[in-house]
């Protein structure tokens, strides 16, 4: 991401309030800078926008189609509106069905607590899931020294991808497979602990925003993550702010 | 409580509240105990007809409240999910296995349940190893959350939820029952009241 123009020139209401947004903003960083609230799972400050999981949806007049604010631009005039009933039940929908297609039981989760989909889950009322759960058989990987990878766990919001190949240069993940076979894989589907481009660096179980990621030997609940640390290493990088962190990770 | 319990004239009949265990470990109807004295104030409002605390063995009728415990996971489950439904007016899933198949689920993914049977009661019992066949009531292919085999009316996540979620949610409903008001809407619960895990 390029340094911002000095001053943001883009009139653009959102929820009925007007704002200036900077040319080349998009629709969620302006929110965001305002206080509005969109929640968001795939999107984190300082990675890649991938637009995946489609929780950020908003409506913009004179479009019936939701859009992503993670990947969608300001334009001037730009009328956004980020809560309607229907858009509350489109991201409600997606909150479930991420249920119903993994095996996340938090009741044993080394995330509980500090899971951003349980969050999501609270945060549009989801007292149960209206769909078929569809029970998958995933795999564990255990085969790293320090970490676990538990796809029964996973979103495939490829935080871990996308950190792993625009931060750390090593690219040791991917997506394998299409549609509900997806799942992420080290190098070309080996075992993590085989793989030799792994840096043991971390950063893409720091990233995750559920329980796939942890650090081993961390039971129910104890494992918390820290994805700010990529927004502030972004930021230091983009800003030249580099000096130290207030809590050291 | 504010609804007067009444003494004499004009007292409103108890409520008939009862309790099913499904496929679960009963942290549920423990962490109903967890209600301590509140449940005093609970007993003022209801009578407890059925349920792990009683010495019932049919499921009776004309019940107002039930919270059901646990997943849908063999025979007997079914019978007596099916039992609760048509003999309750409001029924409670109660707890993350009847939310949500939770830990009693995990089995799913594995598929079909008999080689697991063989496995604990065949292959590893050093003595008499044999399949249960008689009493133990048959495990159904998958087990599945209460909402899949019966209409739900209320759910109530949490393993287990808390005594203060549990409160918070059945004393409500007492009272819009009292009230004469039916299912309460249930949008005031907080995050804490909602969470699964």
């Amino acid at each position: 991401m390029s340094r911002r123009p000095a001053r943001p020139s883009v009139p653009v209401t959102i929820d009925g309030e007007e704002h200036l947004a900077y040319e080349g903003e998009t629709i969620l960083d302006l929110a965001r800078r305002v206080g509005v609230r969109i929640p968001t799972l795939c999107q984190l400050d300082g990675l890649s926008v991938y637009g995946g999981c489609r929780l950020c949806v908003v409506q913009t007049e004179g479009d019936h189609r939701l859009k992503p604010a993670c990947a969608t631009e300001v334009t001037g005039d730009l009328e956004v509106t980020t809560s309607t009933h229907e858009i509350r039940e489109h991201r409600r929908r997606i909150v479930e069905l991420l249920f119903a297609e993994g095996n996340h039981i938090c009741a044993f989760c080394v995330s509980t607590g500090h899971c951003e989909l349980q969050d999501l889950a609270t945060e549009h009322n989801v007292d149960h899931i209206h769909y078929d759960y569809e029970y998958p058989r995933n795999t564990v990987d255990a085969s790293h020294p320090k970490y676990l990878l538990d796809r029964d766990r996973c979103v495939l919001c490829t935080r871990c991808v996308r950190v792993c190949d625009e931060f750390e240069g090593a690219h040791v993940w991917d997506i394998a497979n299409r549609g509900s076979e997806s799942r992420i894989v080290a190098g070309l589907d080996i075992p993590w602990g085989e793989s030799e481009s792994c840096t043991w660096c971390g950063k893409c179980v720091l990233v995750c925003p559920t329980g796939a990621l942890s650090f081993k030997g961390r039971s129910t609940g104890e494992m918390v993550h820290d994805p700010e640390v990529i927004s502030f290493l972004s930021r230091a990088r983009r800003e030249g702010e580099w000096v130290g962190r207030k809590e050291q990770v | 409580m504010s609804t007067p319990n009444g003494n004499g004239n004009g007292q409103p009949r108890k409520l008939r509240f009862a309790t099913a265990w499904l496929g679960g470990c009963s942290g549920c109807h423990m962490s109903f105990l967890d209600l301590d004295e509140l449940l005093f104030d609970l007993a003022e409002h209801v009578d407890v007809v059925f349920g792990p605390l009683t010495d019932v063995k049919v499921f009776p009728p004309d019940v107002d409240i039930t919270l059901v415990e646990g997943a849908v996971t063999n025979e007997d489950n079914v019978e007596i999910a099916r039992a609760v439904r048509a003999n309750t007016r409001v029924v409670v899933s109660f707890g993350d296995c009847a939310v949500t198949g939770n830990v009693t689920s995990l089995r799913n993914a594995m598929g079909d349940p008999d080689p697991m049977v063989r496995r604990v009661y065949v292959d590893h019992p050093d003595i008499n190893g044999a399949m249960p066949t008689e009493i133990v009531p048959a495990l159904l292919p998958q087990a599945e959350p209460l909402h899949e085999l019966i209409p739900v009316d209320v759910y109530l996540p949490g393993c287990p939820p808390s005594g203060e979620r549990i409160r918070n949610a059945l004393f409500r409903l007492v009272e819009s029952l009292e009230a004469g008001e039916g299912i309460p809407d249930m949008d005031w619960r907080t995050p804490d009241d909602l969470r699964f895990g």
